[in-house]
């Protein structure tokens, strides 16, 4: 790759952040001409990959990336094969788009320039993801999706719905990133390579490893929770609380894509085993039919679209797993088609809440003469989401049935069943949302309908008639686009054959049975509706609820947790911080066996043995007295036989500090005292004094093992031997310990000099601050 | 003359941390001082003890030489004393408002920052 191509893709990866961090600015500075601003760092991306189109197409596969920590390999990576490019122009190309489309849909929004900056963020965020090479950046990406989204579904922060909903994504979606973490780290183990391009080119390490049933296990997690398969599908539908176009981008087009984005990139290295082929459509056909069922069930148009996503997602997680060439060609051409046809009818939903007031599908009639536009617009969605020919979600379809019928058996049978069923309700509801609200006769609805401004019918126009045009040029989409992808997902060449145009096969046949039924479902809409409403009302549990169920069991066992670790009662953390001590001390003596020498007793002068004494009967006395003046007595004592010992061992100006500091210490603490009038004595029970003077009896004889070994063991005099020569020669000074403190380590005297300072401050805004005299100040 | 200190060190701990675990806050400064001693005495010791020759040179030395005491400990304690009675007049003073707000120094009856009982957050989002 030559050094201009790496230079765009790198300008083409982060211009969104870019975009993201001027947003707020642009929108302020040019409040009509921001969107536009903002839809060239998509744009630019989008002209970028696409003109690498020629490159993957023909096979090869572009590697680059910017080095972070070398010596570890970390770093920004690349790798950009069919699949990738084809996820990356669906990502950049929907991403202009729906940035013109937000900026239409949430004009004289007060927040409106913080939506562009969260929506241009997560298109960074999502385009990294789709061209990650290395396992940290995808990891990286992935996490960035995940709290984009939390953002983005969050953001009209004031409802609690719209929180619940936010918080709900990235719990579900949060879990699968960690399992996408543990699961990068076991591949990473079976296989040494941390990069997706060194797995792809040696296929078979990984499924031949002992680690593949765990290593998949935890991919599957990651992919099923963030592309919504059941049963982590409930946070989806919740997610619709975020504004139109986040629904449209994030939740329909590409972030509920990275699970099944994941699965396609790993189908070459983890497929064709017997878990995966069962697995994979077993969950993604149970989805398939929960998303479809409860898709008939809404009356919400946004709500509807939202559960046919989910059927689509589980649709796509069959086919990957289906495990033929055809399947895959199938899978890749509907993830295609759903993108356009979807993006579309989210958008076209917007555009009705947004000009009427209502989505609710029995209030919207009659509109195609007021919005022309977006009629034409949803209606080729519609017809495309339905699979009538000409249109892309029928190249998909028929690819689908033929890889189906090829199999033969019972199991593709019964896959072939669910997928008809599934396809059949999508079709219904495409027709729903394509037609309903545009025939029959007009009905009043909250705002006077009227066509939305071009930034609104921008976006569908364009996504709908790509979804035909795509379909009636679909040698050249096929040879440019679906093919490089779909070998690259295979993990070898493949080729579509699925003509736009009807003729006479099984497929063909099979495809008509599916609208026929779709034809079925679309008019008995209305009595399905009250019927799957009564049968899941009369269950009444659901995952929805089993989440506000576990996160409220979270929330006491934290309390409950918080309860026993921090119990609020001073004594029990200093037993417990002790406790802690007295282990270290004598954990690694007794593991290693390295306990010190016993000493002979030792040659003292008798004036020496006279302060130990001192010392000694002080300590007594400090912890024997009852009466606390008599203990802050002897606290003096045992405070000047510890000065008295630093005078006797050539310290002199330790022993003059500690004589001021403790006979200061002695008359505060006096004086103090006196103040508190507090019972004379206080009593410790028994067993505490048992259990606390094990304790410290632990810890002391720990401390003085410690020290013994450690006088015992040799002594490196570097330091000490440095400050005595250079201490005249450098300094100027003939006291070494002086020398050290104002010159050596003079900063670290000026830390203290601060650290006393602001504790004399503390201690005067104590004393002043809310005393009774002071208060008493106050009043008067 | 270590070993003889060290069994001391060991006693001033001993002493301390018996004093910290105490319930009356009174109490638990006083350890906190014997304490602050004990590691003073930890250090001196560690740094190997001399006795009487302080490390100071006499007019007519360039370089200290010869058997004197460990300079280093000695710095490194003295910053150490002059710190933990900037930190024991605070706590100190700390101790004396809170009887004169609260009215006792048991710490069992000190609960203002963390109350009795289990109390639940809110529930919602």
């Amino acid at each position: 790759m030559n050094q201009g191509t790496e230079a765009a893709l790198l300008i083409a990866l982060g211009f969104p952040f870019v975009g993201a961090l001027l947003a707020p600015l642009v929108m302020l500075r040019f409040p009509r001409g921001g969107p536009w601003l903002l839809a060239l760092a998509p744009t630019f991306a989008f002209i970028t990959f696409a003109a690498q189109i020629g490159t993957v197409s023909s096979g090869n596969a572009l590697v680059g990336g910017l080095p972070w920590i070398p010596s570890l390999d970390v770093g920004l990576s690349w790798y950009i094969d069919g699949l990738a490019l084809a996820f990356a122009l669906l990502v950049s190309g929907i991403g202009i788009l729906i940035v013109l489309y937000a900026g239409g849909y949430l004009k004289g929004h007060p927040h409106h320039s913080r939506f562009m900056s969260f929506l241009l963020l997560f298109m960074g965020a999502m385009q990294g993801l789709v061209v990650a090479d290395g396992f940290l950046t995808l990891f990286v990406f992935w996490e960035l999706t995940s709290i984009t989204s939390f953002l983005l579904i969050g953001f009209d922060h004031q409802r609690e719905a719209s929180r619940r909903a936010a918080l709900q994504a990235l719990v579900v979606t949060g879990m699968g990133g960690l399992a996408l973490l543990a699961g990068l780290v076991t591949i990473g183990m079976a296989t040494t390579t941390d990069t997706l391009s060194g797995l792809l080119a040696n296929p078979d390490v990984l499924r031949s490893s002992a680690l593949y049933v765990p290593a998949l296990i935890l991919i599957l997690l990651a992919a099923f929770t963030k592309s919504a398969q059941f049963p982590f599908h409930f946070w989806l539908p919740n997610a619709m609380e975020a504004p139109t176009p986040v629904s449209a981008y994030l939740h329909s087009a590409t972030m509920v894509k990275a699970g099944v984005y994941l699965l396609m990139r790993l189908n070459p290295v983890m497929g064709d085993t017997v878990l995966w082929e069962t697995i994979l459509p077993l969950f993604g056909g149970a989805t398939l039919l929960v998303g479809s069922v409860l898709a008939l069930r809404q009356s919400d148009l946004k709500l509807m679209l939202a559960y046919t996503t989910i059927g689509s997602l589980g649709l796509l997680v069959m086919l990957t797993g289906f495990g033929t060439e055809t399947a895959v060609l199938g899978a890749v051409l509907y993830l295609i088609a759903h993108a356009l046809f979807k993006g579309t009818l989210f958008m076209v939903v917007g555009i009705l809440d947004h000009e009427t007031g209502t989505r609710r599908i029995e209030d919207l009639r009659g509109l195609r003469s007021a919005m022309p536009l977006t009629f034409v617009a949803a209606l080729g969605a519609g017809l495309s989401m339905a699979g009538i020919p000409l249109f892309t979600g029928f190249l998909a379809k028929e690819t689908i049935y033929e890889a189906l019928l090829a199999g033969g058996d019972a199991w593709s049978l019964l896959v072939l069943i669910v997928i008809i069923l599934g396809n059949a309700a999508m079709a219904a509801v495409g027709l729903a949302v394509g037609l309903t609200p545009f025939t029959g006769s007009l009905r009043p609805t909250p705002q006077a309908p009227h066509e939305g401004p071009v930034l609104l019918w921008l976006g569908p126009v364009t996504l709908a008639t790509f979804g035909l045009a795509l379909a009636l040029l679909s040698s050249a989409f096929y040879g440019a686009f679906a093919d490089p992808m779909a070998s690259a997902v295979a993990g070898l060449a493949v080729e579509n054959h699925a003509s736009p145009f009807p003729h006479v096969s099984l497929a063909f046949g099979l495809s008509l049975l599916t609208l026929a039924i779709g034809v079925a479902f679309y008019l008995g809409l209305q009595g399905m509706r009250r019927s799957i409403g009564g049968v899941l009302t009369a269950f009444g549990w659901g995952p929805d609820r089993g989440f506000d169920q576990v996160m409220r069991g979270l929330v006491t066992l934290s309390v409950r947790v918080t309860g026993v670790v921090q119990s609020g009662r001073l004594d029990v953390y200093i037993t417990v911080a002790f406790v802690v001590v007295a282990a270290a001390l004598w954990m690694p003596m007794l593991l290693t066996g390295e306990l010190p020498v016993l000493p002979s007793i030792p040659q003292l002068l008798l004036h020496e043995w006279a302060v130990l004494l001192v010392a000694v009967v002080g300590l007594y006395a400090v912890v024997r007295t009852r009466n606390r003046l008599t203990a802050i007595v002897s606290l003096g004592i045992q405070g000047f036989a510890v000065a008295l010992l630093f005078l006797l061992m050539g310290a002199p100006d330790l022993s003059f500090t500690q004589f001021m500091v403790e006979t200061l210490s002695v008359v505060i603490l006096a004086l103090v005292m006196t103040r508190i009038r507090l019972e004379p004595t206080d009593h410790r029970p028994w067993n505490e004094k048992l259990l606390d003077g094990s304790i410290a009896i632990l810890c002391g004889l720990g401390f003085g093992l410690l020290l013994l070994k450690v006088t015992q063991g040799t002594f490196d005099a570097a330091l000490s031997a440095f400050f005595s020569a250079n201490a005249r020669i450098i300094a100027h000074g003939r006291n070494v310990v002086n020398v050290i403190i104002v010159d050596f380590r003079g900063f670290d005297t000026l830390g203290e000099i601060a650290v006393v300072t602001i504790t004399g401050l503390a201690i005067l805004a104590i004393i002043r601050i809310g005393t009774p005299q002071a208060k008493q100040e106050d009043r008067t | 003359m270590e070993a003889v200190l060290s069994i001391l060190v060991g006693l001033f701990f001993t002493a301390g941390i018996y004093l910290m675990l105490s319930k009356a806050i009174v109490r638990i400064l006083l350890g906190v001082v014997v304490f602050g001693n004990a590691v003073n005495l930890l250090i001196f010791t560690a740094g190997r003890i001399m006795r009487e020759v302080p490390p100071v040179m006499s007019l007519d030395m360039t370089q200290l030489t010869g058997d004197t005491a460990n300079p280093l400990p000695q710095a490194l304690i003295l910053t150490a004393i002059v710190i933990s009675f900037s930190f024991f007049s605070f706590l100190l003073v700390l101790t004396f408002r809170t009887y004169q707000e609260v009215g006792t120094d048991d710490t069992v009856k000190l609960r203002v920052a963390e109350p009795e009982g289990k109390i639940l957050p809110p529930m919602g989002y």
